[in-house]
């Protein structure tokens, strides 16, 4: 699972964790949640239909899927109570829309559910279908009441299948077989988010993987500098010198100093949390297929 | 008045592409500013900058209703208490007020039924659940409280948040479709064997109604469906009420009276959300005020290029290692600047109409008074 605070790029690093992971030929499946096709943004793709499809263009065996939740119901009404047709004609009336929305939490224990089979699914002679499974998670303000099923399905059903069913989802979450990646930006707010979730997904006993620190830029400065410095560096390169020009380096190294001091900080922090830490560098190009290889070789470490 | 048919048309003072921030805020005929965009890109720390501004800059009497503000800043704007109403910050002329989600969905419910069926209503796990967790209640309750605090009339001018969903568009279409649910079909179907008292409505049940509520049945349990019937019981006489005040809000943010402000990160995401949330606005005949665009860099010498200020730093790596390391900073800097520019122009290409004001980024994060007043400086200034 990777989260993260909205912005940070965690789908990019759901992706390049997915391409890592498959790297040595294993079968890997990506998968989103939130509804917003963000991996067919990312891969440059049609909008992703209810099925798991084959990364084209890379030699990895990389499946994408993006589960929609209503999808998701119809599959378990059809699987579980044979309803088909029945299924459909629920969809017209606007029933399920009406179910998933209907009780608070259903939608998320469909859609850890989905998760749970296609992590669990096995081939003819049992061997697992995937070696592993990515899921872009919902952002850290949401991934403890996302993770939580079994809490949300107490609210709404003392017994019954949804019951059984989401008390499958949480064994699997709190088994050794799940880790939540936390991705950050070395950036007040999204420092503070992960701090917060390491801290509610500890109480709810998940296990929590590694710190991603995305877009990391390395420090360029060692030190403060002189307009004396600037100006003989300047003029030995032949360039223009004047007031202006000294004042405006010298306030951009100023500024990039004091951003500098921040992230130090921030990283310390971070540290701090006792879990092991990876650094993903700023993509200064963009996200594009050769970006996102270049990420999963440092994940995979 | 920002109020128009065409996005950025008639905006006071707008002869250009810079939004006029002060010309809107200092408009007595401008009631209501509200601030939306995609997570992650200021919208909170945007809204509380602009609140104050009006409040300081233009001595307008004025609240802002924060929906998720990060700790510092909540505590900055004296949010620690929860409690609902408006409460003036601290050294300021400003008030401010956090959304109680519960509260206000609690409210609504005191307002329009007796007391005791209130009491039956919040013992209710299924209203317990859906007040709390319902994945539209926060954008309805939002948009609630701001249909409260303009009937007051007791604000000259209210700035607001919006919740950080999914997708940008979620508030406005949250409350519709929390309306429709409270207001469906559906629900009055599940409702009748509750309320018909003995006489069966399900004459009028189709075939597919009843798999339905046998599915629902099968899936959550016949306890939940006992609780949904009698939460919806419970709710009935609220219905109408419901489904008018969504209306209400919506006709107010129709109104010339209101400024929607956009607020965007130069980021493709955040620029391409801000892209659907103004074609949205228009289609809604909505008013747009605005663009925002938050932590932009700038440089203090755009004469010296990337690749000069490379090629220089080449030279200077042995010789001068100090001042090609400031000369690396700067060309990283030009690049960003190049490509912020880059991904603005995929909103300022299509929107021309739809003037834009440039935040640039700030050193570090903003949680105080002075910081935001410092943004709310940024956000005027026109040059």
């Amino acid at each position: 699972m990777v989260t993260g605070k909205g912005g940070v790029g965690k789908t990019t690093v759901a992706a390049a964790l997915a391409l890592a992971l498959a790297s040595k030929g294993d079968r890997v499946l990506l998968v989103e949640v939130e509804g917003r096709q963000g991996l067919a943004q990312l891969f440059e793709l049609e909008p992703l239909p209810y099925a798991e499809m084959r990364l084209g263009d890379t030699d990895a065996d990389l499946r994408l899927l993006a589960v929609d939740p209503e999808e998701a119901l119809l599959e378990y009404l059809d699987l579980f109570y044979k309803m088909g047709r029945a299924g459909r004609a629920l969809r017209r009336l606007g029933a399920i829309d009406f179910a998933t929305t209907v009780a608070p939490g259903l939608r998320d224990i469909l859609l850890t559910g989905k998760v749970k089979e296609v992590t669990t699914r096995t081939d003819e002679s049992g061997r697992r279908r995937y070696r592993a499974v990515v899921l872009d998670a919902p952002p850290t303000g949401r991934i403890g009441r996302f993770l939580n099923v079994t809490h949300e399905a107490a609210r709404l059903a003392k017994l019954g299948p949804i019951k059984s069913q989401s008390e499958g989802v949480a064994a699997l979450l709190r088994s050794p077989i799940t880790s939540v990646h936390l991705v950050t930006l070395l950036e007040e707010m999204p420092v503070q988010e992960t701090v917060d979730a390491m801290t509610e997904l500890t109480a709810l006993h998940i296990p929590i993987g590694k710190i991603i620190i995305n877009g990391a830029r390395p420090p360029l400065l060692t030190t403060r500098v002189t307009q004396a410095e600037l100006k003989k560096g300047l003029v030995a390169a032949g360039l223009p010198a004047d007031r202006e020009i000294l004042n405006g380096l010298q306030a951009e190294a100023n500024d990039h100093l004091a951003r500098q001091a921040v992230e130090e900080q921030l990283r310390a922090e971070l540290h701090r949390l006792g879990r092991p830490v990876v650094e993903l560098p700023l993509l200064s190009d963009g996200v594009d297929l050769s970006g996102l290889h270049r990420l999963a070789a440092i994940l995979a470490g | 008045m920002p109020g128009n048919q065409v996005p950025g048309d008639h905006v006071p003072g707008n002869h250009d592409d810079r939004f006029d921030v002060d010309a809107v805020l200092g408009d007595a005929g401008v009631r209501i500013v509200v601030c939306c965009g995609s997570g992650g890109v200021g919208k909170t720390t945007t809204a509380a900058a602009l609140a104050l501004r009006a409040a300081e800059v233009h001595g307008r009497n004025t609240v802002v209703l924060t929906i998720d503000p990060a700790r510092r800043l909540a505590q900055s704007l004296g949010l620690n208490e929860l409690d609902n109403v408006p409460r003036q910050v601290k050294d300021t002329t400003l008030h401010a007020m956090q959304l109680d989600m519960k509260r206000t969905f609690d409210d609504v419910v005191l307002t329009h039924t007796a007391p005791e069926r209130a009491k039956e209503i919040f013992a209710n796990p299924f209203y317990q659940a859906m007040s709390t967790t319902f994945s539209g209640t926060q954008e309805y309750m939002a948009m609630e409280k701001l249909g409260q605090l303009r009937a007051s009339d007791e604000w000259d001018l209210i700035v607001v948040d919006t919740p950080p969903s999914r997708s940008a568009l979620d508030f406005l279409d949250a409350p519709a479709r929390l309306g429709r649910f409270l207001d469906g079909r559906m629900l009055r179907l599940l409702l009748a064997p509750a309320r018909a008292g003995g006489r069966s409505v399900f004459n009028l049940v189709t075939a597919s109604f009843g798999a339905f509520s046998k599915a629902v049945q099968k899936i959550l349990g016949a306890q939940l469906l006992t609780d949904l019937s009698g939460f919806v019981a419970a709710l009935d006489s609220m219905f109408g009420g419901f489904r008018e005040r969504a209306e209400l809000t919506y006709r107010v943010l129709q109104d010339p009276q209101t400024a929607f402000v956009l607020v965007a990160a130069p980021e493709p995401d955040a620029v391409r959300e801000a892209a659907y949330f103004a074609e949205r606005l228009w289609a809604e005949r909505m008013p747009l005020a605005g663009l925002v665009l938050n932590r932009m860099h700038f440089s203090g010498v755009p004469t010296l290029s990337a690749p000069q200020s490379t090629e220089a730093a080449k030279i200077l790596a042995e010789s001068h290692p100090v001042a090609a390391q400031v000369l690396r900073v700067h060309e990283l800097l030009m690049r960003q600047v190049s490509r912020e520019a880059e991904v603005a122009s995929h909103f300022t290409d299509r929107f021309l109409q739809v003037p834009v004001a440039r935040v640039p980024a700030q050193p570090t994060d903003v949680h105080d008074l002075a910081g935001l007043r410092t943004i709310g400086l940024a956000l005027a200034i026109r040059d």
